[in-house]
């Protein structure tokens, strides 16, 4: 059994422009002990699917469906007290922006000590030894416990609130954008203590990010999201080497490599939907070189593909023709523009 | 070769707000933003500026713009020094040299149509006879940049486009006067990444057709490389190495810039990868040290790397480097 | 579509009244979502077209003497269908006064509140844009006015200057725009570090272009909230320079109402007809510019509206 199974899950946001669908039935496992990183645009719901698995959503957005199983267990029938008691304990959490999560007043090491002896029930002793255990495991020195959040560099905050989410010994740490504010080469250094710490504590780790360099990097499994949705998933190689749907395709040619020869890049032209009035078919289709009459009318839903892999494609089983297709595919939409492709669906709006 | 811009010794400071105790003790602090900029870009150039927030690449650009003035050094733009630039010599400066903003969402008058903005740099440089004409010429640049039926967009307000069409006006409007160098600041860093290529794709194109000569600012690598065919690795305000875009990033010899190359993360998951370590203490460029700013952080620091600042040098195929591993004995006669 | 047909549907794409269309809608928009301000509106509305028919409104002129048929003043009437709020003690009818008072309240609160829009703009407007120096010497001018106790100093200056409504109108535009000043500076400093003012020169605009075309047009809503305060301000000064006896006694003020009604020991009588209606236009007029002022501060700042 998965460690955490998310079945169906649909969030929405209430706006003064109406309800918006900004999670639209997400089915999603992580295994234990493997890392799994959920990619995908800004927009595209990635960090309210991961609020809604804590239920620490905004006021205006509320669960409108699905469940979230952790062991078993559905997080969403939990009340208050025993949802919060999983929070910490057993789901650790390090925030966007995560670096501001630290209270400027207070040493780190106190900051770190009062998280264990108020969640975890833990003696100051205890919890002072275990802070400094903690400290040395994020690769700081113990000696900087007795720091003030400001005496830290960027790169060592983050692994301070890295340790504040490892405290209780959590058995699912969920990342959102953990590294985004940091310098390059700090990113990269924090990025690997968190993927040591994962193997090694052999955790869980949902890391979500918009930068599919890093899920390549660190992850085992990768997850892409589009417009509320979960478009493929499997294993970060397998995904990597043969995407299966157009989106993911599209994503492997439209942004530069760092070693590869300046090939032309190829852009995903169009963007994506407006989630206050999701389209009927597959949300992907206005800016799919692949679309068929099918794709405009009939959303397809996640569906395995053999190999342990899912993806929502009406055209998954002729991927690996696509896939060679789809540079020349995605560079012809460029050259017409994006008129052209609404231009091509057929009808225009199908109901 | 005639060089169109001529970086000399640039450099910037500014005063640290004092506190209190500053004041009693009367040490008057300053940060060092750029220190002692050097490099020149020849017509037609693109020279990509690398390094990470703080290390003086966006002060560089502005300093360029004349939106900042040296504390030292020059800045000669076809012969002129930019510095001294006043009146109709600077408008007409300005008219030769455009900026692509990092933020699309701020760089466009939230109070003015997409056809008032467009308008705006023909009404300051008084381009174009009639109101009629200029608005043809607005239209000409709005579907160079792809923003087709341009009609739809005149009388957009920036906030009911996304940020890749904001961007794109971004761009048309830069073009709008004819410059002949183009700065840009991180221009697709709050884009989407799918939205990301349209845009780099863009701007290469218009620049090649155009024969622009462009400087792109980046924290990332691999736009540098896909952009340009110089680059510049910039660390603490000052270039550590700068060369062919290729030769920089396959063969980094600056102990930062090889850590800098490790750093990327690859995406593909098969390549292997070799990482550098290097310490995460960021001295703050207030008090940076006597001899290479690098030293506290670098893994192969030698003794005299804190006592003698090194200067950038000429090392093999054209790369320049400012490093003491790079001893001046080793490197080709100049 | 050719150039000229483009240009020829240009104006509403390119015109800067844009700015005062928005300025008019965004009133609109506040008038709708609150109750509040939409009553503001109403009461001013109201104000105002009593103020341009009260010589058509009004039975009497508000400084003629009335009699009674018999031929005697008709002086400290009691209500009745001749005079519907009575009369003062030298035989004037106070519902015409209110009338006319209407007027005066209205010019003053309005071309104060403009001269304080205006100055208040310009200054912060200069002081925010160029800082340094400009910056420090606008900025210690505003602490000066901040430091001056406002209803003395106005006082000392309509005596000084004569008692005219034009110069009560003048003193406070000079000892109002402090507020505004202060804000709008604020407001500026933010602004000039976007990167559409940064554009702005970059493209080659003025100091003076980007001072007016590109950053003035974002304070103004800013502006319209502290000069809709400031019409409250204003018509409670005047009043409580007339009160005072500080204004100009030939012309009828709400303020000098009450002071005339004071002063005939009105209040002592037991003369409600006469002293109240002056003082419950003054309240309602104050109390409508407060109401719109707080609906452009909900719509300006979000923020507040949450509890």
């Amino acid at each position: 059994m998965p460690l955490l199974e998310i079945e169906n899950l649909t969030v929405q946001y209430h706006t003064l422009h109406g309800a918006v669908q900004a999670v639209r039935g997400v089915t999603l496992s992580i295994e234990r002990g493997r890392a799994l990183g959920l990619v995908g645009e800004s927009g595209c719901g990635k960090t309210t699917l991961a609020r809604a698995l804590i239920n620490v959503l905004a006021r205006n957005a509320a669960i409108t469906g699905g469940a979230v199983r952790f062991d078993g267990v559905d997080l969403l029938q939990l009340s208050g007290g025993a949802l919060n008691d999983y929070r910490w304990r057993r789901i650790g959490l390090v925030p966007q922006a995560a670096m501001d999560s630290l209270d400027p007043v207070y040493r780190v090491g106190d900051q770190l000590v009062e998280t264990m002896r108020l969640r975890g029930g833990l003696t100051p002793a205890q919890a002072r030894e275990r802070a400094a255990r903690l400290f040395a495991l994020v690769g700081l020195e113990p000696t900087r416990l007795r720091l003030y959040p400001h005496e830290l560099s960027g790169g060592m905050k983050q692994r301070v609130v890295i340790a504040m989410a490892l405290a209780l010994q959590p058995k699912l740490v969920i990342a959102d954008e953990p590294v985004t504010a940091l310098d390059v080469i700090v990113q990269h250094q924090v990025l690997r203590t968190m993927r040591e710490l994962q193997e090694t504590l052999s955790l869980s780790l949902l890391l979500i990010t918009h930068d599919i360099s890093v899920v390549a990097d660190l992850c085992d499994d990768v997850a892409v999201m589009y417009a509320g949705r979960i478009v493929e998933t499997g294993s970060v190689r397998e995904v990597f080497a043969a995407p299966q749907h157009p989106y993911t395709m599209g994503l492997r040619n439209a942004f530069p490599s760092l070693r590869a020869s300046s090939a032309r890049l190829v852009p995903i032209e169009g963007y994506p939907p407006d989630l206050a009035s999701p389209p009927n078919g597959c949300a992907f289709a206005p800016r799919c070189p692949f679309a068929v009459q099918r794709c405009w009318g009939d959303d397809p839903v996640l569906m395995p593909t053999g190999g342990g892999r899912l993806a929502a494609c009406h055209r998954a089983m002729e991927a690996d023709v696509l896939r060679i297709q789809a540079p020349q595919a995605f560079a012809r939409l460029e050259a017409t523009g994006s008129q052209a492709v609404e231009g091509g669906a057929p009808g225009g709006g199908i109901p | 070769m005639s060089q169109l811009l001529e970086v000399t010794d640039l450099r910037k400071e500014y005063p640290l707000q004092s506190g209190m105790l500053s004041a009693v003790m009367g040490a008057r602090r300053v940060v060092h933003a750029v220190n002692g900029v050097s490099f020149a870009l020849e017509e037609g150039g693109s020279l990509g500026l690398a390094g990470e927030s703080g290390c003086g690449k966006t002060t560089t650009a502005k300093l360029i713009l004349r939106l900042l003035r040296p504390s030292g050094g020059s800045i000669r733009f076809a012969g002129r020094d930019v510095a001294g630039l006043e009146g109709l010599d600077l408008l007409a400066y300005r008219r030769q040299v455009q900026f692509v903003f990092q933020n699309p969402y701020e760089a466009l008058n939230p109070r003015f149509t997409i056809l008032r903005s467009l308008l705006e740099p023909l009404i300051i440089h008084d381009i174009g006879r009639s109101l009629t004409e200029r608005v043809e010429r607005v239209a000409m640049a709005l579907d160079r940049v792809h923003l087709t039926p341009v009609e739809t967009f005149f009388p957009k307000y920036p906030h009911q486009l996304s940020g890749g069409q904001l961007q794109r006006v971004v761009i048309a409007r830069a073009l709008l006067v004819d410059p002949l160098l183009l700065v840009a600041d991180e221009p697709v860093s709050m884009l989407d990444v799918s939205i990301r290529a349209g845009v780099l794709n863009l701007m290469r194109d218009l620049s090649r057709e155009r024969k622009l000569t462009t400087i792109y600012i980046s924290h990332d690598l691999a736009l540098i490389r896909y952009m340009c065919s110089v680059a510049a690795v910039m660390y603490l305000g000052t270039i550590c190495e700068i060369g062919p875009t290729a030769e920089v990033i396959e063969h980094p010899r600056h102990p930062y810039t090889q850590a800098l190359v490790s750093a990327v993360p690859d995406p593909d998951p098969a390549q292997p990868r070799r990482p550098v370590e290097i310490a995460d203490t960021v001295p703050t460029p207030f008090q940076l040290p006597v001899g290479c700013p690098f030293a506290d952080r670098c893994p192969q620091v030698m003794e005299v790397c804190r006592r003698v600042r090194p200067a950038l040098l000429p090392e093999a195929a054209g790369v320049h480097v400012a490093c003491h591993l790079y001893p001046a004995g080793t490197r080709e006669a100049h | 579509m050719s150039g000229s047909e483009r240009a020829a549907a240009l104006p509403q794409w390119t015109r800067a009244a844009a700015t005062w269309r928005d300025a008019l809608l965004v009133t609109w928009a506040v008038a709708r979502r609150d109750r509040f301000a939409l009553a503001g509106l109403i009461i001013y509305a109201v104000l105002l077209a009593v103020a341009l028919a009260a010589p058509a409104l009004a039975p009497y002129n508000p400084l003629d003497l009335n009699y009674r048929p018999d031929g005697d003043v008709a002086a400290n009437e009691a209500p009745s269908l001749s005079h519907w709020l009575g009369t003062t003690n030298l035989g004037r009818d106070v519902f015409s006064q209110v009338l006319f008072g209407t007027r005066v309240a209205l010019v003053v609160g309005f071309v104060a509140a403009f001269g304080v829009v205006v100055l208040g703009t310009l200054v912060g407007l200069v002081a925010g844009y160029y800082s340094g120096w400009v910056d420090t010497i606008l900025m210690r001018l505003a602490d000066v006015a901040f430091g001056i106790p406002f209803l003395p100093m106005a006082i000392v200056l309509v005596a000084f200057l004569g008692p005219s409504i034009w110069n009560t109108v003048l003193v406070m535009t000079l000892l109002l725009w402090r507020d505004t000043g202060r804000v709008i500076r604020a407001q500026v400093l933010s602004l000039r570090t976007r990167s559409y003012v940064e554009a702005a020169r970059v493209l080659g605009a003025s100091h003076v272009r980007t001072m007016f075309v590109h950053i003035a047009p974002n304070v103004l809503p800013l502006s319209f909230l502290y000069g809709s305060l400031a019409v409250g301000w204003a018509i409670l000064t005047e009043a409580s320079i007339s009160f005072l006896g500080f204004g100009d006694p030939n012309v009828i003020s709400w303020g000098f109402m009450l002071q005339d009604a004071y002063n005939s020991q009105a209040m002592a009588r037991h003369a409600f007809y006469w002293f109240v209606p002056p003082g419950l236009c003054i309240m309602l007029a104050v109390m409508a510019g407060f109401f719109i002022g707080r609906g452009y501060e909900e719509l300006l700042f979000p923020r507040l509206r949450r509890r």
